[in-house]
């Protein structure tokens, strides 16, 4: 039997992270779960492990930490096969507009630490030659809205940084894979009103994940395939029209 | 501000609702707010689970903490849901020790609960399963409780209602099982002194349990069927059903009850009818042993999504008494003769042989305990109040987490341990500070 492989969990706290770590653990993998919260990290590691048998370890990171980021990765036991990036902040919009600091968390939370963490993995991934990289990105960013437009251009940038390395890595044979996950009913969203046909349960995003990146073939994965239409026409919408909604 | 109600849909109250999302988040909001109480799946039928003015819910407290295959010892989160262990741990070959009937209560409902199950008769309430508990008390710290420390906590706690504090994580043992079968034997009782004695000479049994039909009358007051059950063992297996896998998964397609039936629906001749059927049906499967799913056997309720729905918009009443066994066959049978005088239908009327407790207030004592459910309506209140008169002489009591209605002169006549219950609320803060409707209905 091969050895079983690794996977590295980065947002290990998040219903996400721990639904998806969950998945690879059914699946026969090892997990390490990575987050800032040590003992709610410990808590996720502890119910997976107890309910897979898998072995779950808990890794202490803290995404705005960034330059400990390469002796991090390098204080690895052993380089993981895959790397999957939940990590994300919805933030206060309308706070964000006049808290600069505030703004600043929500565009380093959601884009400047998981695209320099997994370009640190990137590095890695190419000069072993294997490796599959995946971030959860958001719809949010596929056209700025007045609601939430800091989240939303962090959560742009990180696609697109998937996006160009996705290009560079392809031809070596790597993977990057982008998840778009939509609403989803998580701790992030707890209270909103979300539409049912477009919220999707945090178990189904983490066997999306599984499936896309182990199984599947898909570059940019939307959890409900409804999403694809939905944000081609709200991409659609002219700038003249769209800049009067109120979305 | 939140309308509650418990599984009855009666009655309901506003309440704040707080949803920690870890155990660690409980202790601060203990000393924060006032007249709260805990709530888990808010299966408890009446007002058990509703903050007089906040609830906690633990519903994100879910988490499995460590599982030791070599002797089934688990420790868990409060608010992990029966059904979340069953389904993780019954293909590992582990049962819970006590399950109740239904699958969709968490771990620190069973407990405040003290739940028992159709072997109470034999291995006690989920209670007696627990070797230690942690509880955010009312002063905002963390207490860790078992028989031999914090003793008194640890046998308030149990039964307690969630008044001494809110449940974080209990330990207990699972049981090892070779299948995820039932073996059951079906007998047919053609009154309710046959259905006693068939109880009490199923004590042999792990599991046993009688359906009583509520409308048969005269001669036929109380007729059963009484299931008897086992864990089936491979032997089993190979005998009865030897192509069936072990442990075969519990997703079975689930009906359920999508809008409120007109309360009509539910007249003396639909439950008649609907009884006739399910006793002929249980009789033709008398006599001989077969196998049955584990979630049907414990959890035939649970195929019926949402089934207090078809009470209708007022709720329903579920009334369970238990009656010590010197006094249990003539108050019993008073108490279903009335039930069939008024023809105030029950679609539910179980009844159990149970053991001694050990919570200050846990509800089973040595003897047998009767189930019914009935719709809320005018008429049905002081049938009830009779009822609790027949309950109180036989020296029975009324389960706290069922009930929505009694007063508190029967629950005192009923509670012997509810003296020490008080002193001990008072003496570690909590009186007055955790409180639910229950508590205040009742003057815990």
């Amino acid at each position: 039997m091969n050895a079983p492989r690794t996977l590295l969990l980065v947002g290990g706290t998040s219903d996400i992270g721990r639904a998806t770590a969950l998945c690879y653990a059914q699946a026969g993998w090892r997990v390490l779960l990575a987050a800032r919260r040590d003992d709610e990290a410990r808590r996720n590691a502890d119910d997976i492990a107890a309910r897979t048998g898998a072995d779950v370890a808990v890794l202490h990171l803290d995404i705005l930490e960034t330059s400990g980021f390469e002796a991090l990765v390098d204080g690895l036991p052993q380089l993981p096969d895959t790397v999957v990036c939940v990590v994300g902040e919805l933030g206060d919009q309308q706070r964000g507009q006049k808290d600069l600091a505030h703004a600043t968390q929500i565009l380093r939370t959601n884009f400047e630490g998981p695209a320099l963490l997994l370009g640190v993995f990137a590095e890695r991934f190419a000069a072993r030659g294997s490796g599959t990289l995946v971030g959860v990105s958001s719809v949010a960013g596929d056209r700025g809205r007045g609601s939430n437009y800091l989240y939303g251009a962090a959560k742009a940038g990180f696609t697109a940084f998937l996006s160009g390395l996705r290009n560079r890595l392809a031809p070596a044979g790597l993977r990057v894979v982008t998840v778009k996950p939509g609403f989803v009913r998580t701790q992030m969203t707890a209270g909103m009103k979300l539409p049912p046909v477009l919220t999707a349960e945090a178990e189904e995003v983490g066997r999306a994940i599984f499936t896309a990146a182990e199984k599947g073939s898909s570059d940019v994965v939307y959890v409900r395939p409804v999403w694809r239409p939905v944000m081609m026409i709200i991409g659609s919408i002219p700038e003249r029209i769209f800049k009067r909604l109120r979305l | 501000m939140t309308e509650l109600s418990g599984w009855g849909r009666y009655p309901r109250h506003p309440s704040d609702v707080l949803s920690p999302p870890s155990p660690s988040a409980v202790p601060p909001l203990m000393t924060s707010h006032t007249g709260l109480v805990a709530r888990g799946n808010g299966r408890a039928y009446g007002d058990a689970a509703i903050g007089e003015q906040v609830t906690l819910v633990t519903r994100r407290l879910d988490r499995i903490r460590a599982f030791d295959p070599s002797t089934g010892r688990i420790r868990v989160e409060a608010g992990l849901l029966l059904a979340d262990l069953l389904d993780v741990m019954v293909p590992k070959g582990f049962f819970p020790p006590v399950v109740p009937g239904t699958k969709f209560v968490t771990v620190g409902g069973m407990i405040a609960s003290d739940v028992h199950g159709k072997n109470h008769h034999r291995d006690g309430g989920f209670g007696d399963h627990v070797e230690s508990l942690t509880l955010a008390s009312p002063d905002g710290g963390i207490a860790t409780c078992s028989s031999t420390e914090n003793g008194d906590l640890f046998r308030a706690t149990i039964g307690g209602m969630g008044l001494t504090g809110t449940i974080l994580e209990a330990t207990f043992r699972m049981r090892p099982v070779e299948t995820g079968w039932m073996r059951q034997q079906t007998i047919v009782a053609t009154d309710l002194d046959k259905a006693l004695d068939a109880l009490r000479a199923s004590g042999e049994a792990t599991y046993s349990v009688a359906w009583i039909d509520c409308l048969a009358k005269g001669r036929s007051l109380g007729r059963s069927l009484i299931f008897a059950a086992e864990h089936a063992t491979r032997r089993d297996l190979e005998a009865l059903q030897p192509a069936a896998d072990a442990f075969p998964s519990a997703r079975s397609g689930r009906l359920s009850v999508p809008l409120d039936l007109p309360a009509f629906a539910l007249n003396r001749l639909s439950v008649g009818a609907f009884n006739e059927m399910y006793f002929r049906a249980g009789a033709m499967k008398a006599g001989y042993p077969f196998l049955v799913h584990w979630n049907p056997y414990f959890f035939p309720l649970d195929g019926i999504g949402d089934w207090n729905r078809i009470y209708g918009r007022r709720g329903f009443l579920q009334y369970q008494c238990v009656i010590p066994t010197a006094q249990a066959g003539p108050a019993l049978s008073r108490i279903l003769e009335r039930i069939a005088q008024r023809g105030l239908a029950s679609f539910l009327a179980v009844l159990k042989q149970m053991g001694p407790s050990q919570g200050d207030l846990s509800f089973p004592m040595e003897g047998f305990t009767l189930a019914l459910d009935l719709p809320v309506s005018d008429a049905a209140f002081p049938l009830l109040d009779e009822l609790d008169r027949t309950v109180v002489e036989a020296g029975g009591r009324l389960y706290l987490a069922k009930d929505a209605r009694q007063s508190p002169a029967t629950f005192e006549a009923g509670y012997s341990g509810l003296p020490r219950f008080r002193d001990l609320r008072r003496a570690i803060g909590a009186t007055g500070r955790i409180s639910s409707r229950l508590s205040a209905r009742l003057g815990i």
